[in-house]
């Protein structure tokens, strides 16, 4: 659905994004994650047929984005970053006109659909320039939404948003993401964590990681770490699970909980729970600590990818 | 064709949520209405004395025409700017369409807000028609209509094709106004001026070609030419500066 290679940017002397290479296939939502300037935006402006590249090839929906611009552009559902909008027009008569640009059939009622779907109906005759952030951003929403596009681009889609409209838009783009290919930019790491299938990490317009989150968190760490904790202050639960072959750094907390980690590949929780219980603790967590996605992404991002 | 007279219709509507449509509505229906009493007050006088050429309106065409210089600016200064601006421009240019439907659209659209005032206008040669006998000469009275259009669309094609290029209206407002005036005041300059010779610069004027002839009910193949060939200059200056945008 989106197959992105050698795709280069340069506005002026300025190189913004540099040979850029990722696939996105239909029903996967990829996260798009990078610190600001990093080229999130300008690859996404490409990839909606906004400016051309200055290198390389970008193929969306099967069309070519500079060759076939229009092509994909009918195929394209955009939220742009700022989420502009004619503030002077009414919300209906807003996406009516931006479907009638799409030449969609019976927009009225489709208008009707997306406004129900991004919980906008009762605002149908509202005007734009009288709405809050929020509600701005899903008329933006709506928007790219109206002509049941196949790839969805969404720039920073729940910035703005109270928290229930945050569950309910992340719903939707789940809900659109198992039929169709969504590529969103966010600065929420935990929304990336959460709801896309894949990311990739974009840095001084390179790409310097793209996997699952699990599969990052493994490369990075190298080491699975694990947290323990017992009843009661459990004062010489380190030395007992020191005695499990294996086991290394191991540290007490401020809360009497004792941290270890061992290497990737053999778990070694189950010989950890059957020590302590011999030890005559009374076991009440065991839980791995995964490395959190910013923990991946201050990483990758101030190490230009080197860990990678 | 369909994105263009979406994009009008739109357009048309937006002027009329602006305080700036009824500005300059105002501006030129006022002057032209005042003028019309004007003619109609000295025909009657002249009448009464039994002298006088019988009265027509073609001079207030040539005054709607004349006010276009300065309102005309005002008119487009924010079609394609502000819309860059506010950021509505990344909006339009990922929509399937074309650039050039887009900037004909928007040119659309102001021609026919203009169009809307200039209708409003006919009732000054309707009015004129019963009071004159035998009637006033419907076929000039047409000639200057056309002419009408046809200096407004250029103008109106010009003030767009401005517009894409600036992200400022006002920048946009004063560059076209400027222009306006060369095309209107000082293009043939020249020509009494030099006092002979040099009268090929008329053929460039804004002015020459409505005041000379077309409002005068001489359809000039030069005229009509020369306003379409200013209208499609405009309307490719404001598609190259889309496609500019672009590529920058």
């Amino acid at each position: 659905m989106i197959k992105v290679s050698g795709l280069t940017k340069d506005y002026g002397a300025r190189r913004a994004i540099h040979n850029l290479n990722f696939n996105a296939q239909q029903g996967e939502i990829v996260g798009f994650l990078g610190p600001n300037g990093a080229g999130k935006t300008t690859t996404m402006r490409i990839l909606t047929g906004y400016m051309p590249p200055s290198d390389g090839e970008a193929i969306v929906a099967g069309y070519d984005v500079v060759e076939e611009s229009l092509e994909v552009r009918k195929r394209v559902g955009y939220l742009p970053e700022t989420v502009p909008l004619y503030t002077d027009m009414v919300v209906f008569d807003y996406l009516k006109y931006m479907g009638e640009l799409r030449r969609i059939p019976d927009i009225d009622d489709r208008v009707d659909e997306v406004l129900d779907m991004v919980g906008l109906l009762d605002r149908a005759q509202g005007f734009i320039g009288n709405l809050s952030k929020g509600m701005r951003q899903r008329v933006g929403l709506a928007q790219a939404l109206l002509h049941r596009p196949e790839v969805l681009i969404l720039d920073e889609p729940t910035i703005g948003l109270d928290p229930g409209q945050v569950v309910e838009v992340r719903q939707l783009i789940r809900d659109i993401g198992k039929e169709r290919t969504v590529l969103l930019s966010t600065h929420l790491l935990n929304e990336a964590q959460n709801l896309c299938d894949r990311v990739l990490i974009i840095n001084k317009g390179k790409i310097v990681a793209e996997d699952t989150t699990e599969n990052l968190q493994a490369r990075l760490l190298g080491a699975e770490r694990v947290i323990v904790r017992v009843r009661g202050d459990g004062e010489e639960l380190a030395d007992t699970i020191k005695e499990v072959k294996g086991v290394r750094k191991v540290e007490t907390l401020e809360d009497g909980a004792v941290e270890f980690e061992f290497a990737s590949g053999k778990d070694l929780r189950p010989e950890v729970a059957k020590q302590v219980i011999k030890s005559g603790y009374d076991l009440l967590e065991l839980r791995p600590l995964g490395m959190s996605l910013e923990e991946i992404f201050l990483e990758l991002t101030s190490n230009d990818g080197k860990k990678k | 064709m369909n994105n263009i007279w979406t994009i009008a219709k739109r357009e048309y509507d937006t002027y009329f949520n602006s305080p700036l449509a009824y500005v300059v509505m105002l501006a030129i229906l006022l002057p032209l209405g005042i003028f019309f009493t004007l003619i109609l007050l000295f025909s009657s006088q002249n009448a009464m004395f039994g002298g006088g050429a019988a009265p027509d309106t073609l001079q207030i065409n040539w005054l709607f025409v004349f006010l276009m210089v300065f309102l005309g600016p005002a008119i487009t200064m924010r079609l394609i700017s502000d819309e860059a601006r506010m950021g509505t421009l990344e909006l339009m240019l990922t929509a399937p369409i074309k650039d050039f439907e887009f900037v004909a659209g928007k040119w659309l659209g102001a021609l026919m807000f203009v169009l809307s005032i200039a209708v409003v206008t006919i009732v000054f040669p309707i009015v004129l028609n019963n009071f004159v006998s035998p009637g006033i000469d419907w076929k000039t009275v047409i000639s200057s209509y056309i002419g009408l259009i046809l200096v407004s669309s250029a103008m109106l094609s010009l003030g767009v094709g401005i517009s894409a290029i600036f992200n400022n209206q006002f920048a946009a407002f004063f560059v076209t106004l400027g222009l306006f005036f060369f095309l209107w005041f000082f293009v043939n300059m020249p020509v009494s001026l030099l006092q002979g010779g040099g009268e090929i610069l008329n053929y460039l004027s804004l002015s020459y070609h409505f005041a000379q002839n077309i409002n005068q009910g001489n359809m000039t193949l030069a005229g009509i030419t020369y306003y379409l060939s200013l209208t499609a200059l405009g309307l490719f200056i404001g598609t190259s500066a889309i496609e500019i945008r672009r590529w920058r």
